[in-house]
C-alpha cells in the first residue's frame, strides 16, 4: 500500500475518535465537518469520485445545517 | 440499569464482538485484490449498452434502478416523517424580519447564489457523462437556498421557495420515477428497462431513461432537502 | 498490512457504537450513529478496491484498456450517503420533539423522570 493510503487511514481513523469524544454538540459539529472531509479525501484515494462528492456535499452543508438548526432550537430547559 | 454497569455490559460485549468482526474480515479477499466478476463485465459492457460513461451512474439508474427506486422512497418517507412531526400552522404574516447585517457576508453570499444554482445544474446534467447526478446536485441546488438565508433574509429564502411548490416538486420526483418504469411496462418491455432511444454516446443526449431518471432523482432530492431546512428554520425562527 | 482498511471499518464501527452507548446528549447521539454507519461506507470501498486500477468513469480520452475498480460498491454507497443525512434529519427532529415534551436534551434524565 503507498503512504497516501496509509496516512488517509490514519487520519480518519483520529477523526473518528476526536468526533466521539467531542461532548459539546456545538464542538461536535464542527469536527464532524473536518471528519467528512477526511473521508472524502479517503474516498478519492480509493478511486471513488462520486461517492466523494456526494460526502462533500453532504457533510459540508446538509449535517451542519441540520445541526446548528436542532440545537439552536434545544438550548436551555424549556419551561413547562 | 447504572452508567457503570452499561459501560462495563459494553465493554465486555464490545470486546467479544469486535474480536469476532476481525475475525471475519480476515477472510476477505486481500486489499486491492478484489476480483469480482460482476463489476468487471458491467465495466466492460455499459459504455456500448448503454453510450453512457459514468459506470456508476448507468448501475444506479439502470443496471440496479430498481434499488434507487427503494432508496428514493426511504428519502420521501424520511421527509414526511419530519414534516409530520414539526409543521404547524403558522401564520405567514407573521415570519420575522430578521437581517445579516454584515456587508461583507451579504455581498460575497449572495453573489455566489447564482453560480451555486448553474453549478449544481452542471453536475445533475452531467452526472451520466462525468461524476455527478441526482443525488449530489439535487443537494448542491438546496445548498443555494440556504446561502439565500445565511447571507440574506429569511424572508427572501421563504420567498423563493413556496411551500406548495416544494412540496409539489417533492412529489414530482418520487413519483416520478414510478411512473418511468410503468411507461416502460406500457411500452412493452419490462418495468424500469430502458424504451427510449439511447443516442449518441459521450453528449447529454445520451444514456434513454437514465437521463429521465436521473432529472426525476434531482427534483426529489433538491425538494427533500429544502422542505427539511423549511422544518428546521421555522422551528428556529417562531420560538414558542 | 493489507489488512488495514478492514480494520478501520470494525474500529470505526465500534468507536461508534461507545459514542452512542456513552451519549449525554440527543444530537451527540445521533452524530455518533453517523460515524457508525460512515464504517460501512469506509469497508464496502475497500472490499472494491483494485490495486493499480481506475476510477470507473470513461469519458474519451481516457483508455479503456488501464481497468477500473468496482463500480458496484460505489453505486451502493453513493445513494445510501444522501439517504443516512435524511434519516439524521428524522431522528433530530424526534429529538426536538422530545425536548419540548420532557424539557431535557439526556437521554438518562429521561429515564428517571419517567419513574
Amino acid at each position: 500500500m503507498i503512504p497516501l493510503q496509509i496516512v488517509t487511514l490514519a487520519l480518519v481513523a483520529l477523526g473518528a475518535l476526536a468526533v466521539v469524544t467531542t461532548h459539546d454538540p456545538l464542538r461536535q459539529t464542527l469536527v464532524t465537518g473536518l471528519y467528512g472531509l477526511a473521508l472524502a479525501v479517503l474516498f478519492v484515494v480509493l478511486q471513488a469520485p462520486d461517492v466523494a462528492l456526494s460526502e462533500i456535499v453532504v457533510s459540508s452543508v446538509a449535517t451542519p445545517f441540520i445541526l446548528l438548526t436542532a440545537l439552536a432550537k434545544m438550548q436551555g430547559r424549556r419551561r413547562k | 440499569m447504572s452508567r457503570r454497569g452499561r459501560l462495563i455490559l459494553f465493554g465486555t460485549s464490545a470486546g467479544v464482538f469486535g474480536a469476532i468482526l476481525v475475525w471475519g474480515l480476515t477472510g476477505l479477499p486481500a486489499f486491492g485484490g478484489f476480483n469480482g466478476e460482476y463489476g468487471q463485465i458491467v465495466n466492460g459492457v455499459a459504455g456500448r449498452e448503454r453510450h453512457v460513461t459514468n459506470v456508476v451512474a448507468a448501475i444506479v439508474f439502470d443496471y440496479r434502478g430498481f434499488d434507487t427506486l427503494g432508496e428514493e422512497f426511504i428519502l420521501f418517507g424520511a421527509v414526511m416523517g419530519v414534516a409530520l412531526l414539526l409543521r404547524e400552522a403558522r401564520d405567514d404574516r407573521e415570519r420575522p424580519r430578521d437581517e445579516v447585517r454584515s456587508d461583507a457576508v451579504r455581498a460575497v453570499g449572495l453573489a455566489m447564489v447564482g453560480p451555486t444554482v448553474v453549478f449544481g445544474l452542471f453536475i445533475v446534467a452531467h452526472g451520466y457523462l462525468t461524476p455527478g447526478g441526482g443525488f449530489q446536485g439535487g443537494i448542491a441546488l438546496a445548498s443555494a437556498l440556504v446561502l439565500l438565508y445565511a447571507s440574506g433574509r429569511y424572508r427572501a429564502f421563504r420567498a423563493a421557495s413556496p411551500q406548495e411548490l416544494v412540496d409539489f416538486t417533492e412529489g414530482i420526483g418520487a413519483g416520478g420515477y414510478a411512473v418511468v418504469g410503468i411507461a416502460s411496462l406500457l411500452a412493452g418491455s419490462l418495468y424500469l428497462q430502458n424504451f427510449v432511444g439511447l443516442g449518441t454516446k459521450d453528449t447529454l443526449a445520451a444514456g434513454g431513461t437514465i437521463a429521465l431518471l436521473n432529472a426525476a432523482t434531482a427534483l426529489a432530492v433538491a425538494a427533500g432537502m429544502t422542505l427539511l431546512c423549511h422544518e428546521f428554520l421555522e422551528e428556529v425562527m417562531y420560538p414558542e | 498490512m493489507t489488512f488495514l482498511p478492514y480494520a478501520l471499518a470494525a474500529w470505526i464501527f465500534i468507536v461508534g457504537l461507545y459514542g452512542v452507548v456513552t451519549s449525554r446528549h440527543f444530537v451527540h447521539l445521533v452524530i455518533c450513529l453517523g460515524i457508525a454507519q460512515s464504517s460501512t461506507y469506509v469497508l464496502l470501498l475497500a472490499i472494491g478496491y483494485r490495486t493499480g486500477k481506475k476510477a470507473p468513469i470513461f469519458t474519451s480520452g481516457v483508455p479503456a484498456r488501464v481497468g477500473a475498480v468496482d463500480p458496484v460498491v460505489q453505486a451502493l454507497t453513493l445513494t445510501d450517503i444522501v439517504v443516512g443525512v435524511t434519516v439524521a434529519a428524522l431522528l433530530l427532529a424526534l429529538a426536538i420533539d422530545i425536548w419540548k415534551r420532557a424539557g431535557t436534551v439526556d437521554p438518562d434524565q429521561i429515564r428517571k423522570d419517567r419513574r
